[in-house]
């Protein structure tokens, strides 16, 4: 472990903005990239759904 | 392919197979979803808890370990994008397409990510967010092209279209890879040289470049599930026509 208390976790010896900035874009970035296409997903797929329903009731 | 003399392997047109892609993806999905969730769980932690600090940035240096990924990913991915055109122009193959069209979402991202963490990391280090380096212009050079295939994309209403001209700017683009390599060796830098090489032991200790690798691997995890998540929402957009479409989505 590098670091003796949370508050020192924390402060990162003065670059803590710098640190914790960093990853929580990298974590921003991540999550967008898993849940844009889950949410294109759900839509596509309720979007073909709905075709089909369509097409059942005009024959 | 009827007539034509097969010259790949079996697996090469099995690929060609919108519905086959869907099907591997969807049982490969799961394995990359847990490797990527340990391995960027556990690189996280061993990066900012238990990884020492640099004796020169002190725990600044600590970006290393997503900025580093990023930027591996961010190139990766763009060949893998290039290759993916150039099989689409070559063999007209509809998945190939998918797959390059899918990269340039993931790809902006990433070099989006390798370019803040670079500069949130350059202003403790260097003492300034930016410099116009060769390093850091060629990677922002490699974004533009990202915006630009993504631009064809939208663009471009036709799809065969669209894919052909994001083809052909990605592997006109390709050669960007190799500036963005050698940059740090062809120009005075303040760029670090990289960190890990096929012919040489990282000049860090392992305690420093073990989570790194860590961290490189995770990343390309968590983009292949990204890619394939992508992949599978396109096959099933421009197969929604097909029979095998139609009776998944009214079966379930």
């Amino acid at each position: 472990m590098s670091f003796n208390s949370f508050s020192e976790f924390l402060a990162m010896d003065g670059h803590g903005l710098y640190v914790w900035l960093s990853y929580a874009i990298a974590a921003t970035i991540v999550t967008i990239n898993l849940v844009s296409p889950l949410l294109r997903k759900k839509q596509l797929k309720a979007e073909l759904l709905r075709r089909l329903r369509r097409e059942k009731k005009a024959v | 392919m009827s007539g034509q003399k097969k010259w790949m392997p079996r697996w090469f047109y099995q690929l060609a197979s919108p519905r086959w892609c869907y099907d591997i993806t969807g049982k490969l999905l799961p394995g990359f979803v847990i490797a990527a969730l340990l391995l960027l769980g556990v690189g996280t932690v061993w990066a900012l808890l238990f990884a020492p600090a640099d004796y020169q940035q002190g725990n600044s240096f600590r970006i290393i370990y997503i900025h580093v990924p990023a930027a591996i990913l961010a190139q990766s991915c763009y060949m893998m994008m290039a290759v993916a055109g150039a099989i689409g122009l070559i063999w007209k193959m509809k998945v190939a397409d998918m797959v390059a069209k899918s990269c340039a979402p993931i790809g902006v991202s990433v070099a989006l990510l390798a370019l803040a963490t670079g500069a949130i990391w350059g202003k403790p280090t260097w003492g300034s967010w930016w410099v116009w380096d060769a390093r850091l212009t060629s990677m922002l050079i490699l974004l533009f092209l990202y915006l630009g295939v993504i631009a064809l994309h939208s663009a471009i209403e036709n799809e065969v279209t669209a894919a052909q001209s994001a083809a052909v700017l990605s592997l006109v683009g390709l050669v960007n890879i190799p500036i963005i390599k050698y940059s740090v060796e062809w120009w005075n830098t303040l760029h670090q040289p990289a960190t890990f090489t096929l012919t040489e032991r990282p000049a860090m200790p392992a305690e420093m470049w073990v989570p790194l690798l860590v961290m490189v691997i995770g990343f390309y995890c968590f983009f292949a599930v990204s890619l394939m998540l992508r992949i599978r929402n396109e096959i099933l957009h421009r197969e929604r026509r097909a029979g095998w479409v139609r009776q998944m989505i009214g079966g379930e």
